[in-house]
């Protein structure tokens, strides 16, 4: 059993724990992630690691509750425990290297995911230049965090509720257009978010990864339910992830396979608002 | 030959049958297809065993179950001596009396069997190990500890005979599985109509009394490596068995599209996570109206068997050879027949179609026929020009196979591994290329049966008992020996593709 030491609600949808996990901690890296259960009738789904502390044995996942898993690991508390939390998995990220100027670009809940790796670019000698986007501003995570590490800070809202109205490709696209040299793109958030950063950076060939979320049930490569279509390739996210080149990713059939189960997740949806209450 | 002619020669007898849930009744639901022996039924086959001076049969069992013994002790009712007896050399009695191919094992070897159906050791096995399990079976003595740790990497059925015969031995064991429940395919693979996921449990939680450490969530190669076990964590030798864990596919277009599943996706959702149960059960599946099963082993009939209990109205084996060079089990292929499965020979799919919302519309597919035999021995299928079609589907499952999870290959510097990513053992004592590393299973031959992983369990742990056995502290050298020192003279190991 894994217990929640600490627990913050970042906003209205997105909730942050800190949970003790000391085998995983030793040895997790930026852009890992774990597999989690949170109790016996419940199913596996990946959360990718938001940090870790080696000293002390925690994990901090971030989430935003979107459904009914993420509902009950969200109903948790401190002191409660979570039945199965499996890791590190999945490739780290190849962030501490330097390669002149990096663009972070993390949206929503994305953000919390981006903030270790863009933190890693920044230790590694990187010049940083971070786009934090969300649909309103009450939903933009880790503002001073990724203030801390950022050369360069911009701030994009849906709704212009905060920072730029618009979308973090308009950032991008107006960076690239300024002429100026960016020599890595990294972006984590919704898939539609990602395909379009990479479809902006294409023209332009600049080298862009992207952390996908696929659909998984064991994590280590034995089902293959996270497989994506990758440069006209099949790869499994979790094992040959979950960071790819942006430019080579089927976008499309990865949003298909995202919503495989959408009415089973509806029924347990439902079923949890008719007991907890809540908006469906 | 000539004095027994003299006599009247009765009819070759047949096995006792064991009672089954009906085809029509048990299609709709996941409980237990066979219902096994009542004490008398029981009683009445091992009867008929001739108890012979020389038998054949154990020499048929890669796990050197004392089969003549057993039977015996049923024929004299003490069917709780007989589970004891076969628990000597086999951990997991109640699984293979349901999963094993009998036919192709100690049955096929029986000599009752040369003139009649052979004596139905499967169905004993499984008779002495259910009632002994369910009346609580008595702990064998096991020795004092001999001070030495051993590292199992994987609970499937290589792992679970390896940490049964070496625990039995005195050794320190401990599993480290990946998932969150112990058995490996045996959990995930095989369904609940097959082999009763409580069985399993109780099989591994026999182990756990007689001392064998389980540890969950532990990805060996992530979490630790195999020489982390080594160095830091001092084991004295450490088994892998961690299976044929990554599916293959078809390479073919459209499979990618959203009801396109490997059948180990589809299984382990349903017998590890309990979709079956949802939403009661968190785990969701789906299986559309007409679902086509690509391949043509074991695998596949679980599959396709699992998709009909799910609801689908018509369910189709496709496969591009033909019936007789299907690797499933005779049993398997008859109770899928039974239960209303389509088999669809010499038909090989070349593409999934979708339609906009990327979900599986048909599956185009061509003829084949045989031609030369390949390699395997088997005739190779291949296609008739012109005489492509589309099937009408909406659901498929991919059942063609499995390669080895890379994971631990990754991160095992200096072993050895085949093309193939299988890892080279020494075929007498099961080690790898690395001293005191061990691995056993379908890591080693590529996707089989469980009693072949058991049997490389076994020859494990005696090669790890061979290696370590005598470098025992002076203190424990007086511990008992229950087993002798491997012979050499290994068992052939049945690879089904």
């Amino acid at each position: 059993m894994y217990q929640v030491l600490a627990k913050e609600t970042l906003n209205s949808v997105t909730k942050m724990m800190v949970v003790r996990a000391p085998d995983v901690a030793r040895v997790c890296r930026p852009g890992q992630f774990v597999m989690i259960r949170v109790d016996e009738t419940g199913e596996r789904f990946p959360l990718t690691v938001g940090d870790f502390d080696r000293t002390k044995g925690t994990i901090t996942i971030v989430f935003q509750e979107v459904g009914k898993s993420t509902k009950l690991l969200g109903s948790l508390n401190v002191g409660d425990s979570i039945t199965d939390f499996v890791g590190p998995l999945g490739k780290p990220t190849e962030a501490d290297k330097y390669y002149g100027t990096v663009v972070a670009i993390g949206g929503g809940c994305g953000t919390a995911i981006c903030y270790p790796v863009a933190r890693a670019y920044k230790e590694a000698g990187n010049y940083l230049i971070t786009i934090n986007g969300a649909r309103s501003g009450d939903l933009l995570l880790f503002r001073d965090k990724m203030k801390q590490i950022s050369d360069e800070m911009y701030e994009t809202t849906d709704d212009g509720t905060c920072g730029i109205h618009g979308f973090v490709t308009n950032v991008l696209a107006d960076l690239i257009q300024k002429g100026r040299k960016i020599d890595l793109v990294f972006a984590v958030g919704p898939v539609p978010m990602m395909k379009f950063v990479s479809r902006t950076t294409q023209p332009v060939n600049i080298r862009t990864i992207v952390s996908l979320n696929s659909i998984m049930v064991d994590g280590t490569g034995m089902c293959g339910a996270c497989r994506v279509t990758v440069g006209g390739r099949t790869r499994f996210t979790c094992v040959d992830g979950p960071e790819f080149d942006g430019h080579e990713v089927d976008y499309n059939e990865l949003m298909g396979r995202l919503g495989a189960y959408s009415e089973q997740e509806a029924v347990s949806n439902n079923r949890w608002a008719a007991l907890h209450g809540g908006v469906k | 030959m000539a004095a027994e002619q003299k006599g009247q020669r009765k009819p070759p007898t047949k096995k006792v049958p064991m009672r089954e849930q009906a085809p029509e009744v048990r299609r709709h639901n996941f409980e237990e297809v066979a219902l096994g022996y009542s004490q008398e039924e029981a009683v009445a086959e091992a009867s008929k065993c001739m108890q012979c001076r020389n038998p054949k049969c154990i020499s048929g069992c890669p796990v050197e179950v004392p089969i003549r013994e057993f039977v015996n002790l049923i024929r004299q009712n003490d069917f709780m001596g007989a589970a004891a007896k076969i628990k000597e050399t086999n951990s997991l009695p109640a699984v293979c009396g349901r999963v094993c191919p009998q036919e192709t094992q100690c049955e096929q070897t029986c000599i009752y069997g040369t003139r009649n159906e052979p004596i139905a050791i499967g169905r004993l096995e499984r008779f002495v190990a259910d009632y002994a399990r369910e009346r609580g079976e008595p702990l064998p003595p096991i020795p004092p500890k001999n001070g030495r740790k051993v590292g199992i990497v994987g609970s499937g059925p290589a792992g679970l005979t390896c940490a049964g015969d070496l625990v039995k031995l005195g050794y320190d064991v401990s599993v480290f599985e990946a998932f969150h429940k112990p058995g490996g395919v045996l959990m995930y693979g095989i369904p609940e109509f097959r082999l009763p996921k409580a069985i399993v449990k109780a099989e591994v939680d026999y182990l756990s009394k007689l001392g064998v450490h389980f540890n969950y969530n532990y990805v060996v190669g992530r979490i630790r490596t195999v020489k982390e076990f080594m160095e830091q964590d001092k084991f004295d030798a450490v088994f892998i068995g961690t299976g044929a864990g990554a599916p293959s596919f078809m390479n073919m277009p459209g499979e990618n599209l959203v009801d396109v599943f490997s059948a180990n996706e589809f299984l382990t959702r349903v017998n590890l996570m309990k979709a079956y149960q949802f939403p009661e059960y968190d785990t969701p599946i789906r299986v559309g109206k007409r679902v086509a099963v690509i391949g043509g082993g074991n695998v596949a009939m679980d599959a396709a068997r699992t998709s009909l209990r799910l609801g689908a109205a018509e369910v189709s084996i496709v496969y591009r050879r033909s019936r007789e060079e299907m690797p499933a089990r005779l049993e398997e292929v008859h109770h899928a027949e039974e239960e209303g499965i389509k088999f669809q020979f010499l038909i090989n799919p070349t593409g999934v179609l979708g339609n906009e919302k990327n979900r599986v519309i048909g599956m185009s597919c061509i003829r084949m026929e045989l031609g030369e035999p390949d390699k395997s021995g088997r005739r190779r299928p291949v296609p008739v020009s012109g005489s492509e079609f589309v099937m009408d589907v909406d659901t498929v499952i991919v059942a063609i196979g499995n390669s080895p999870n890379p994971i631990i290959m990754q991160t095992t510097p200096g072993m050895e591994v085949t093309s193939w990513g299988t890892i080279v053992i020494n075929e007498e004592t099961g080690m790898s290329t690395l001293q005191k590393v061990f691995a056993g299973g379908d890591i080693v031959t590529g996707a089989a049966t469980v009693i072949s992983a058991m049997g490389a369990g076994k020859r494990a742990a005696k090669g790890i008992h061979a290696l370590l056995g005598n470098q025992l502290p002076t203190a424990t050298l007086d511990a008992p020996k229950n087993e002798a020192p491997p012979s050499g003279n290994r068992k052939r190991r049945k690879v089904q593709k």
